[in-house]
C-alpha cells in the first residue's frame, strides 16, 4: 500500500474554563492512496475533531502535538496561515450541516467565484468544468443563478460535493454527510461520492459517520476510535468478520439487521457511557464499560499490530 | 451545580468583556451620582442660590444659571428624574411588549392578527407626534404622567421582537412536550417560554431604558416635560432658551447633554457587550 | 384502539398562503392494543405530522382520529386531560425536549401536578424510581440532573420512564433513536418491545426500515403523504409489492451485503406528465406510465395493501 496521508501522535484539545477537553489524544494512523477511510464511533468520541482539525483549527480547538504529511509532504495544521496553501486546494471538506454552509445571500455563481478568488483563481476560468460537473450531478445550469434557498435539501447537497471538489483535492473529508438523509438519498449521496473518487476529482476519502453499515457500503478499511483514541484499524471485511477489540465487537453486534426481529433474536446495546474527555480515566478508556476488565486495564494499553494493516489497543492481545 | 457555574461563566465573560467593563462602569458612575448628589449639595434645584451667570468654581461646582439656580444641583436631580422615566417609561413598555409578544407568537391564529395589526398600527404612527398630543392636552404633568405616555407607546417593536423569539422557542420538543402534559398557554409562557428568553429580555430592558430617557429628554427640550420639577431636558431646554452657548456658558450647556449622551452610550455598549456575553459564538477566547 | 379515518392535513405555504401542501393526503390505518406499527417514510412523507395530529399538536384538515371510538377531535378541557393522561409522545431530539433550565425532575413533577394531583409525592417518587429501574437507569445517576449532564440516551429512556408511570396505553415514538448512537440505540427499542409485551401500543414513527423491522408488527410505508404499503411486517419485508418499497429495500445499508452500485451518478429520470392525479411515486419509478392514474390501495393478500396500478401485471 502506498500511503499518501501519514497522522502521528496527533492531539487536539478544546481549552474551556475548567481545562483541556482531550477530543484526539495521540492518535496516529496511515491511509493509502486512493483509499477510502471510514472513521466510526459514538459521538463525541473525537472523529469529527479529527477530520477537521486537519483542515481548520477553529478555537477552542488547541493543536497539542503531532504531525501530518500529505503526499510526501508536511502539512502544517498549527499554523492557521500557511495552511491556506493546503485548504481547499489539496484538503477539502463537506462539513456536517452543509446544507446550511452557503451563504444565503448570494447567488451561487457569486458565491463560487468568490470562493475561487480566495483561492487565486475565478470562476470563469473553471465555467466548463463546473457546467460538466453540474450535469453529472443532475442539476441544471440554471441553479448558478439561484440562491440557496431556492435549492432542494438534496439539491444543496449535491451543489456542496460539487463545490468542496472543485479544484480536485487530493483528501476529501466527509463529515456526516449522510446521517441526516433519508435511505435512498443517502445511497444516492454515496453513489455520487464514489464517481467522483472514479473520475479523479478526489483521490482519497476520509469518511467521518456513527453509521458502521453505511461504511460497510463505501470504505475499504475502518478506524474506530472511542473517547480520542484510536482503537482499532483494519480493511472493513477483516474489521467486521473478526473485530477483535471488545468496542469494535459490541458495536457491531449491536446493529439491527432485516431479518432480526426482536422477538426471535434480543440484540444488546453497550452498557454505560464513554468517560468524560475533561478527565479521562487512566489507561484504557473503554474498561468501565468492557467486561473483559482486569487490573492490567488500569495502565495505558499498547497499539498491537495483529496483521499487516490491522492494529488494535488492547490489553488482552499485547 | 452546573447551573451555578454556566452562571459564573456567564458573570465571567461578562466582566472581561471590554464593552461591558466600560459601559458597567459609566452607567454605575450616573447612577451612584444620582443617589449621592442630592446628598452632597444643600441646595434645592429651582431656587435661586447665588449670583447668575457664575462659572464653575468650589462653592457652585458646575456654575450656576443666568438667575442663579446651582447647576450641579439641577444635574443631580434631573438624573434622579432621568432614571425614574428610564425605569418606569422602559418597564411599562418592556412589560407590554412581552405580553403582547408572547400572547401573538403563541396562540398563533387570530390572536396574532389581530394583536399584530395594533402593534403595526402603533408601530407606524410617529410616536413623537402622539406624545405631544397627548402631553399637550394634559394640564398639569408630572414625571409619573410621562413616563406612563412614553411607556405606553414604546413597546411595539418589542413586541415585534419578542413574538419572532417565542415563534422560534415554539418549535421546540419540550413545548410540544409541556402541551401533552397538559400545561395551559399561560403557564407554558411563564414558565417554558419566558424563561429561555430571559437574557433577551434583559437586553429589550437595557434598550427600553434608554430608550425612554431620550424621549423624556426630547419631550423635556420642546417645553412638553413636568410642569413641575427639574430634568435633563429641562435643563436642556432651559439652557437653549437663555441663550447658554452664544454667551459662553458652557458650564450650563454641555453638562446635561454630555451626562444623557453617556448614560445612553453606555447602555449600548452594555447591550452589545451582552450580546457577546450570552452568545458564545461572538466571544473571543 | 387509535384509528386514522381518511386524515387530510393541508398547509398554506408561500407568501401570501396561497400554495397549498398536502402533508397527509387521505390516510386510514389503525393501531390495535398491544401493538406496534412502524410508519416509515422519508423526511417529508408527513409521518411527524401524523404523530402530532394523535397528540392533537396540530388539528387535521378533514377526516377524524378515532380513540377507543371517540374522536380525538371533539375533546374540550376535562376530556383532553384525559386522553393525555393514556396518550402520550416522545420526540425525536432528546435535547429539545427537555427546557434547558430546569432539572429532568421536572418532567415528573408537572405530570403528578397536572394529571395525579391527589398522589403523595412520597408514592410519586417510589414510582419514578421503580420505572426508572425498568428502563435501565439508575435514579441516583439521573434524578436532580440538568439536561446537559445527561446523554441522549438516558434522557430518552426518561421519557419513556415518564409514560410508564402515567400507565399510558398509547404511545407516539417519533424518529426517537435516529439521535442516538448505535450502542444505546438498541436497548431503547429493546425497551420499547418490552413495553409492548406489557399492552402497551405504540406508533413507532422511523426512516429506518431495519429498525422497524426489529420490532414492529405492522407496517405502514408512507410516501408524499399517503400510504404505498400497508400490513404485516414480515409480509411487506419479505414480498415487498410497491416500487418505493423495493427500492427502500435495495438502499437500506446492510453490514451482509453490499449495494449494487448504478455505475452513471446521473438517477432518476425526470418524466414530464404533470398531472395532478397521476401516482405520486410515478416521477421516480421505474415502472410507471401513462396509465398510472390515482392508483387505489389494493390488498394483494392478508394483511397487505399495496397502492400501485402495476400490481398483477
Amino acid at each position: 500500500m502506498k500511503v499518501s496521508l501519514r497522522v502521528e501522535n496527533l492531539r487536539i484539545y478544546y481549552r474551556t474554563l475548567r481545562g483541556y477537553v482531550k477530543a484526539v489524544d495521540g492518535v496516529s494512523f496511515e491511509m493509502g492512496d486512493e483509499e477510502v477511510l471510514g472513521v466510526a464511533g459514538e459521538s463525541g468520541c473525537g472523529k469529527s475533531t479529527l477530520g477537521n482539525s486537519l483542515i481548520l483549527l477553529k478555537p477552542p480547538m488547541t493543536y497539542m502535538e503531532g504531525r501530518v504529511f500529505l503526499d510526501g509532504e508536511e502539512v502544517p495544521i498549527w499554523d492557521n496561515e500557511k495552511m491556506r496553501r493546503f485548504r481547499y486546494r489539496r484538503i477539502s471538506i463537506i462539513p456536517q450541516y452543509a446544507m446550511n454552509a452557503l451563504n444565503p445571500t448570494k447567488k451561487l455563481k457569486v458565491l463560487m467565484d468568490d470562493l475561487l478568488r480566495e483561492h487565486g483563481s475565478d470562476f470563469k476560468s473553471h465555467t466548463a468544468e463546473i457546467l460538466r460537473r453540474l450535469k453529472m450531478v443532475n442539476l441544471p445550469e440554471s441553479v448558478l443563478n439561484m440562491y440557496p434557498i431556492e435549492l432542494s435539501g438534496g439539491m444543496k447537497q449535491r451543489m456542496v460535493m460539487v463545490i468542496s471538489t472543485l479544484m480536485n483535492p487530493s483528501l476529501l473529508i466527509a463529515d456526516e454527510i449522510t446521517s441526516a438523509l433519508d435511505v435512498s438519498t443517502q445511497k444516492a449521496v454515496i453513489e455520487m461520492l464514489l464517481e467522483f473518487k472514479s473520475r479523479g476529482f478526489v483521490r482519497k476519502i476520509f469518511f467521518i459517520t456513527h453509521d458502521i453499515s453505511v461504511l460497510y457500503q463505501i470504505a475499504s478499511s475502518i478506524l474506530v476510535m472511542y473517547a480520542g483514541k484510536l482503537v482499532e484499524k483494519a480493511s472493513t471485511d477483516e474489521i467486521l468478520e473478526k473485530p477483535f477489540h471488545p468496542y469494535t465487537e459490541m458495536l457491531i453486534s449491536s446493529l439491527p439487521k432485516i431479518g432480526i426481529k426482536y422477538g426471535e433474536r434480543k440484540l444488546k446495546g453497550i452498557p454505560g457511557q464513554p468517560p468524560p474527555l475533561l478527565k479521562p480515566p487512566e489507561g484504557c478508556r473503554f474498561k468501565d464499560r468492557c467486561p473483559y476488565r482486569h487490573s492490567k486495564c488500569d495502565e495505558e494499553p499498547p497499539i498491537v499490530e495483529i496483521s499487516d494493516d490491522h492494529v488494535v489497543s488492547c490489553w488482552k492481545y499485547a | 451545580m452546573e447551573a451555578i457555574s454556566t452562571r459564573r461563566e456567564l458573570l465571567f465573560f461578562a466582566l472581561r468583556n471590554k464593552k461591558m467593563r466600560v459601559g458597567i462602569s459609566i452607567f454605575t458612575f450616573f447612577v451612584v451620582l444620582a443617589i449621592v448628589g442630592p446628598h452632597l449639595t444643600g441646595y434645592d434645584p429651582l431656587d435661586y442660590v447665588g449670583p447668575g451667570y457664575h462659572p464653575p468654581c468650589r462653592e457652585f461646582w458646575l456654575g450656576t444659571t443666568t438667575f442663579g439656580q446651582d447647576v450641579f444641583t439641577q444635574l443631580v436631580y434631573g438624573l434622579r428624574a432621568s432614571f425614574f422615566v428610564g425605569l418606569l417609561g422602559g418597564g411599562i413598555a418592556t412589560i407590554i411588549g412581552l405580553i403582547v409578544g408572547f400572547f401573538a407568537g403563541y396562540r398563533g391564529g387570530m390572536i396574532d392578527e389581530i394583536l399584530m395589526m395594533m402593534t403595526n398600527v402603533m408601530l407606524v404612527i410617529p410616536t413623537l407626534a402622539l406624545l405631544i398630543i397627548i402631553a399637550a392636552y394634559l394640564p398639569y404633568r408630572g414625571i409619573l404622567i410621562e413616563s406612563v405616555i412614553i411607556g405606553l407607546t414604546a413597546w411595539p417593536w418589542t413586541a415585534r421582537a419578542v413574538r419572532a423569539q417565542t415563534l422560534s422557542l415554539k418549535t421546540r420538543e419540550f413545548v410540544d412536550l409541556a402541551r401533552i402534559s397538559g400545561m395551559n398557554s399561560i403557564r407554558i409562557i411563564a414558565e417554558e417560554i419566558a424563561p429561555n428568553m430571559m437574557s433577551y429580555i434583559f437586553m429589550v430592558f437595557i434598550l427600553q431604558f434608554g430608550g425612554a430617557i431620550l424621549s423624556a429628554v426630547g419631550l423635556d427640550f420642546i417645553g412638553l416635560g413636568p410642569t413641575r420639577g427639574i430634568s435633563i431636558g429641562i435643563m436642556m431646554q432651559q439652557a437653549v432658551l437663555w441663550n447658554a452657548i452664544q454667551l459662553g456658558m458652557w458650564w450650563w450647556a454641555i453638562p446635561p447633554g454630555l451626562a444623557i449622551t453617556l448614560i445612553v452610550g453606555s447602555l449600548y455598549f452594555m447591550n452589545t457587550g451582552l450580546d457577546e456575553v450570552f452568545n458564545p459564538k461572538l466571544r473571543e477566547m | 384502539m387509535m384509528v386514522l379515518e381518511n386524515v387530510t392535513k393541508i398547509y398554506r405555504i408561500g407568501t401570501f398562503g396561497g400554495k397549498r401542501l398536502k402533508a397527509v393526503d387521505d390516510v386510514s390505518f389503525e393501531i390495535d392494543e398491544g401493538e406496534i406499527v412502524s410508519l416509515i417514510g422519508e423526511s417529508g412523507s408527513g409521518k411527524t405530522t401524523i404523530g402530532k395530529m394523535i397528540l392533537r399538536l396540530i388539528r387535521p384538515t378533514s377526516g377524524r382520529i378515532l380513540f377507543n371510538g371517540k374522536d380525538i377531535g371533539q375533546f374540550k378541557k376535562n376530556e383532553l386531560k384525559d386522553y393525555y393522561r393514556k396518550v402520550q409522545g416522545v420526540f425525536q431530539d432528546p435535547f429539545s425536549s427537555y427546557n434547558p433550565l430546569y432539572k429532568v425532575d421536572r418532567i415528573f413533577d408537572i405530570a403528578r401536578e397536572e394529571f395525579f394531583p391527589d398522589i403523595g409525592r412520597n408514592e410519586w417518587k417510589n414510582r419514578i424510581e421503580e420505572k426508572l429501574r425498568s428502563v435501565g437507569l439508575n435514579p441516583l445517576e439521573v434524578l436532580g440532573k440538568f439536561p446537559h449532564q445527561l446523554s441522549g440516551g438516558q434522557l430518552q429512556r426518561l421519557l419513556i420512564a415518564r409514560a410508564l408511570v402515567m400507565n399510558v396505553r398509547f404511545l407516539v415514538a417519533d424518529e426517537i433513536i435516529s439521535m442516538l448512537d448505535a450502542s444505546t440505540r438498541i436497548d431503547v427499542l429493546n425497551l420499547l418491545a418490552e413495553l409492548k409485551d406489557s399492552g402497551l401500543s405504540i406508533l413507532f414513527i422511523t426512516h429506518d426500515l431495519s429498525l422497524g423491522y426489529y420490532i414492529s408488527d405492522k407496517t405502514v410505508i408512507l410516501y408524499r403523504g399517503s400510504i404505498m404499503e400497508y400490513g404485516d411486517t414480515e409480509k411487506i419485508f419479505n414480498s415487498p409489492a410497491h416500487p418505493y418499497t423495493i427500492s427502500l429495500m435495495e438502499s437500506i445499508p446492510r453490514i451482509d451485503e453490499r449495494w449494487r452500485m448504478r455505475s452513471a451518478v446521473i438517477q432518476g429520470k425526470e418524466k414530464s406528465i404533470r398531472n395532478g392525479r397521476m401516482c405520486k411515486f410515478y416521477h421516480r419509478c421505474f415502472k410507471g406510465d401513462e396509465s398510472c392514474v390515482e392508483p387505489p390501495l389494493i390488498e394483494v393478500e392478508k394483511d397487505h395493501f399495496v397502492r400501485c396500478s402495476k400490481i398483477g401485471t
